[in-house]
């Protein structure tokens, strides 16, 4: 099967099979110099609490909305590169990958800096949330409201992936 | 009107469900079902200027006139990646 360019949902996540998916390209064959990648672990402490493991859960369709927003918002910064974005939900041990990005270019320096881009924006504006079981209780972790129109957390995003 | 209220994290958890159905006015907006639901769960009343909220799948303001069927999210801060 066809791994898709951009996913959510409860099964493994799989770099090798994302790497393949932005290296195929129909349009330009040879044409790529470089895919960065990025894969986002289960930490085993979290501002000095001991973590068990992680619940993820997601509002899958607006997720998937978020990436292809994400991914229209990189074709305008970098359009020479092809961007693959899956994100995991359910229950991840300590270790094991919640999110993984790959983004091939023609140039090292796009491919990192969308890939940057790509982790920065899920963070800010994708419905996703974790859950953190850890020694002595579980709480939801609460970050940014997810605002895809905010400028400020756009520009934050720029400077992160240094546009 | 009828419409579908979806729920996540720890909006969902104060609510103990993750999806209910609300009958709403005509004009009402997405902030007017925001205020019946805190009316419902005073808890969540501190979501107020942290919610993001979304009709059927997609992002939307607190100001969007729903209409009969929509599918309206709160969406808490998030804490993906």
């Amino acid at each position: 099967m066809k791994t898709p360019l951009l996913a959510i949902g409860s099964a493994p996540l799989a770099l090798d099979a994302l790497i393949a998916a932005v290296a195929d390209r129909a349009d330009a064959t040879g044409s790529d110099g470089a895919v960065a990648t990025f894969l986002g672990l289960v930490r085993n402490h979290n501002v000095g609490r001991r973590v068990h493991h992680l619940e993820y859960e997601a509002y899958d369709p607006l997720a998937l909305r978020a990436f292809e927003r994400i991914n229209a918002e990189i074709q305008v910064r970098w359009p020479d590169v092809r961007l693959a974005l899956h994100h995991r939900t359910g229950k991840i041990e300590i270790g094991g990958a919640s999110v993984a990005i790959a983004a091939a270019s023609p140039h090292r320096g796009h491919a990192f800096s969308a890939c940057r881009y790509a982790i920065e924006r899920v963070k800010q504006i994708a419905p996703v949330w974790k859950r953190e079981f850890f020694d002595g209780g579980d709480v939801w972790i609460e970050g940014a409201t997810a605002d895809p129109d905010d400028e400020q957390a756009l520009a934050e995003a720029e400077r992160l992936a240094c546009v | 009107m009828r419409v579908t209220l979806k729920l996540f994290a720890r909006l969902r958890d104060i609510a103990g469900t993750p999806e209910m159905t609300r009958d709403i006015e005509a004009g009402a907006t997405v902030r007017t079902l925001w205020q019946q639901f805190a009316a419902e769960f005073p808890e969540v009343a501190s979501y107020e200027r942290s919610i993001s909220t979304a009709v059927n799948a997609d992002y939307a303001r607190m100001d969007r006139v729903l209409t009969d069927g929509d599918e309206v999210a709160f969406l808490p801060p998030v804490s993906g990646g």
